[in-house]
């Protein structure tokens, strides 16, 4: 452990603020927690890594009092055992946690909902201004550009986290869990997230930072925990990490060529699939576009979230009402705007959104895989070719390897990884010439990613054209021919390709921000 | 640094796996049967409790007061499936009563049920497509069709019930078919197709698809105000078809008072089946069983000689204490 010493710069030897050991529970049916053990110390960044049901939900479940463990277990907080049979011992202990879906009520102001269950009172009435003072303290110590008077539904999400974050440190939370805080946050706001994360850091704070995203461990974690099918594999010191150490420990084998890029050795791209002239929807987020697609290339689509990505897929599929400009399929112009008529002429698009826009969460694996394509399978008079139905969904989940015990699962119960693989196969069965896939790698596993890269590398050297919108940008710059850049509602650029410029991180983020690097 | 890379045996993960299998049959059976056992339970305890609920004849009395309800409800499944509701089912009953029985006292006595079920058609297509093409609320639609509807029901009867001793279709409403009266025919050959299509067809898929998530269906390529046109017009069809057995039974229709109230007996039977009121979920079987227990409820506390007042009260709270029994057994399989 000598290496810690390099961080650490008292060589005093003090428990950490938290240890676990042993920690095992059994839901009725699968053991999700195997004797998982996990420390943090004072002062550092640990991040918790694993792929989708690997247990880190679980534990921090167990952590916050959600779940009891089964007996046997240990948790330590400054090296005394502690019981946490609830969501308030694990307060009193000083553990706060962040969850993606923030727990704030969002019609009180930020002071009440800093205050809110431990609301101060003077004389039996409630001490508003004291707790506006108070807020006032901690907000200006986050640095936040808010007041304590200011209605919680006009914050920004970023905003909210602060006031999360806010209230943790209010309560004297010596442990901070924060469940992937990033996801739905902006490059800016994610920066200014981690500044205050290195600030907490600095103060002696603990923080277990639950990620997907490499990138985002790289820069901000001291430590690295990786958990595996509900037990422990291991910790990396910060000196120890890469990418390729990272995974094996996640999936428990190599994973040859994570980044899948043969097509190109195999053709170079064809005739045009998909031609955009003056794409525009009035100008509220899309300025008038132009792009081309070729036959077996991988185009990307990079730029900050809100640059008019998603706005701009959406119009070339129809899914919203367009200004101007045309859209070419194959040769084809698409007469009508409606996802229907694009569908026809063989162009799909996968949601950025899955479960809201994008899966049937009530309905079964077959059913979904085949929602689309059912219609041509048809029999006479509209009648479902059931067989038909079972060989596509039996197909489509070897091919991916979807986990799910039957195809007549509903597809509300898989992981977001094997989720995303259902709605990839309804478009995939569709056989389209098309295909545009919207942050298709968003909040899943890196197994689950490797498999959709190798899809996507297998659509390319069948000839399909594939558009991928991405914010992951290892990602695009590992899959893609070339990156279209967008910014403000323009596409700004174009890395790789003929362009002269290579595909890299700073050639993509200078086209994005407009500011030269 | 990395250990601990301990796999528990198979055998017994396999064990576990085993019995978890099983578990899951049993609860998706369980769901399958939904509200099936309620009603056998009551059936049983009226029988118990007076001697005779479980005769043959009673049983075809029972049958007989449900067929209307089941039809209405058949239709009100598809709607509720899709995330909608239709409140004007009972005046439309009414128009199609009115207009049946008018023709059959003209000349053009055949075109009666015809131009009834189509006088259905065209209102159920006019709600439909106020809810699929101007996107109103279909609460709001209906609602305003069910009073406007109201009003087209007494004026096409001159605001008198209309009479006919010599219907020509009266044999649908008093004749049976093999010992089993044909308006539980027609009740059960509805349930049928109903199932067929919801089940068989790729329509069904579309149905339950636009209801569980509505933006999903758009962006996979689906016609939403096709599939929502077909379950108001189907809603329509099946309350004027409810019109016509209704007028075959009593030889008459009265625009003002004929299915008052009916709509809230199709919903409370969709609802009792264990179909969802935000769509998605559900099954025409359930609303079967949702109709059987409240017609076995009304004659059940008759034959115990309850009086009306009470039948409301004991109707209701049957109503919502099922439900809440249904929500409380499948808490477990949440969806996450």
């Amino acid at each position: 452990m000598g290496a810690t010493a390099m961080f650490v710069p008292t060589p005093v030897v003090r428990p950490p603020i938290l240890e676990m050991r042993g920690i095992s529970k059994t839901f009725p049916g699968t053991k999700a927690l195997n004797d998982v053990r996990l420390d943090v110390r004072s002062g550092e960044i640990l991040a918790l890594m694993g792929e989708n049901g690997a247990g880190k939900s679980t534990l921090m479940k167990v952590l916050s009092g959600a779940y009891q463990a089964d007996p046997g277990g240990e948790i330590l907080i400054d090296g005394q055992p502690v019981t946490v049979g609830g969501p308030q011992d694990a307060r009193d202990h000083g553990i706060a946690i962040i969850y993606q879906e923030l727990s704030l009520l969002p019609n009180l102001t930020v002071a009440e909902n800093i205050f809110f269950g431990r609301e101060r009172s003077r004389f039996g009435l409630v001490d508003r201004a004291g707790m506006r003072e108070d807020c006032r303290g901690v907000l200006q110590r986050l640095g936040a550009t808010f007041g304590p008077e200011t209605l919680v539904r006009d914050l920004s999400i970023a905003e909210r986290q602060m006031v999360e974050i806010a209230r943790a440190l209010h309560t004297r939370s010596k442990l901070l869990v924060m469940d992937e805080p990033t996801t739905t946050l902006s490059a800016r706001e994610t920066d200014r997230l981690f500044a205050l994360m290195r600030q907490l850091r600095g103060e002696g704070l603990a923080i277990i930072y639950i990620s997907h995203r490499m990138d985002e461990i790289y820069a901000l974690a001291d430590r690295v925990a990786v958990l595996r099918d509900g037990s422990y594999v291991g910790t990396l010191e910060r000196e120890e990490l890469s990418a390729d150490r990272l995974v094996r420990m996640m999936v428990g084998r190599d994973l040859a060529g994570f980044y899948k890029h043969d097509h190109q050795n195999l053709r170079s791209p064809g005739a045009p699939v998909l031609e955009v002239e003056g794409l525009t929807d009035g100008g509220r987020r899309v300025q008038p576009v132009s792009l081309t697609l070729r036959a077996g290339e991988v185009l990307g689509l990079a730029g900050l979230v809100g640059a008019g990505r998603t706005e701009l897929a959406r119009l070339i599929y129809g899914a919203d009402p367009l200004a101007g400009g045309t859209v070419r399929v194959g040769g084809a112009t698409l007469t009508r705007p409606t996802p229907a008529a694009a569908l026809a002429a063989g162009l799909a698009y996968l949601t950025e959104d899955r479960k809201a826009q994008g899966l049937f969460l009530d309905m079964s694996v077959q059913d979904n895989i085949n929602f689309f394509v059912c219609g041509d399978d048809a029999r006479a008079g509209g009648l479902l070719d059931r067989g038909r139905g079972r060989t596509r969904a039996g197909d489509a989940i070897k091919a991916l390897g979807i986990r799910v015990d039957r195809p007549s699962t509903n597809v509300g119960a898989l992981s977001g990884g094997n989720q995303q693989k259902v709605l990839l196969s309804r478009w995939l069965e569709a056989g389209p010439r098309v295909l545009i896939l919207d942050e298709p790698t968003r909040g899943i596993d890196i197994g689950a990613k490797a498999e959709i890269y190798r899809t996507i590398d297998r659509l390319a050297r069948e000839g399909v054209g594939v558009l991928v919108i991405s914010s992951e940008l290892p990602e695009l710059i590992g899959i893609c021919d070339r990156v279209l850049v967008m910014r403000e509602g323009h596409i700004t650029g174009e890395v790789g390709g003929d362009s002269g410029r290579p595909v890299t991180q700073e050639n993509i983020m200078a086209l994005a921000t407009g500011v030269t690097l | 640094m990395i250990a601990n890379l301990n796999t528990p045996g198979l055998p017994a993960s396999d064990a576990v796996a085993l019995s978890a299998a099983r578990r899951q049959r049993l609860r998706t059976a369980l769901q399958v049967a939904g509200m099936l056992p309620v009603l056998v339970l009551i059936c049983i305890a009226f029988d118990l409790a007076t001697g005779k609920f479980l005769t043959g004849r009673n049983i075809a009395i029972v049958a007989q007061q449900a067929a209307i309800n089941i039809v209405l409800g058949a239709g009100m499944t598809f709607v509720i499936l899709t995330g909608g509701i239709d409140l004007a089912v009972g005046a439309v009953l009414a128009v199609s009563a009115v207009t049946a029985v008018t023709l059959s006292l003209t000349g053009a006595a055949w075109m009666a049920i015809p131009v009834a079920l189509l006088s259905g058609l065209a209102l159920g297509a006019l709600n439909g497509s106020l809810v699929a093409f101007f996107r109103l609320p279909p609460f709001i639609v209906t609602l305003g069709a069910m009073t406007a509807v109201r009003g087209l029901a007494r004026l096409l009867g001159n605001d008198t019930t209309v009479f006919n001793a010599e219907l020509p279709f009266a044999w649908i409403g008093n004749a049976q078919l093999f010992g089993i009266p044909w308006l539980v025919v027609i009740a059960l050959a509805v349930v049928a197709v109903s199932w067929f299509i919801l089940r068989r067809t790729v329509l069904g898929v579309r149905i339950y698809g636009v209801g569980g998530n509505p933006d999903a269906a758009r962006l996979s390529g689906i016609k939403v105000w096709a599939v929502l046109m077909f379950a108001y017009c189907a809603s329509g069809v099946l309350a004027a078809l409810g019109g016509v057995m209704s007028a075959a039974r009593t030889y008459s229709a009265n625009g003002a008072q004929l299915g008052t109230g009916y709509e809230l007996d199709a919903i409370a039977a969709v609802i009792l089946g264990g179909t969802s009121f935000v769509g998605g979920i559900g099954t025409i079987i359930g609303t079967l069983v949702g109709a059987l227990i409240i017609a076995v409820l009304s004659n059940g506390l008759i034959l115990m000689n309850v009086t009306e007042i009470w039948q409301l009260i004991i109707k209701g709270l049957v109503i919502v204490g099922a439900v809440a029994l249904d929500r409380y057994r499948n808490k477990g399989s949440a969806r996450t």
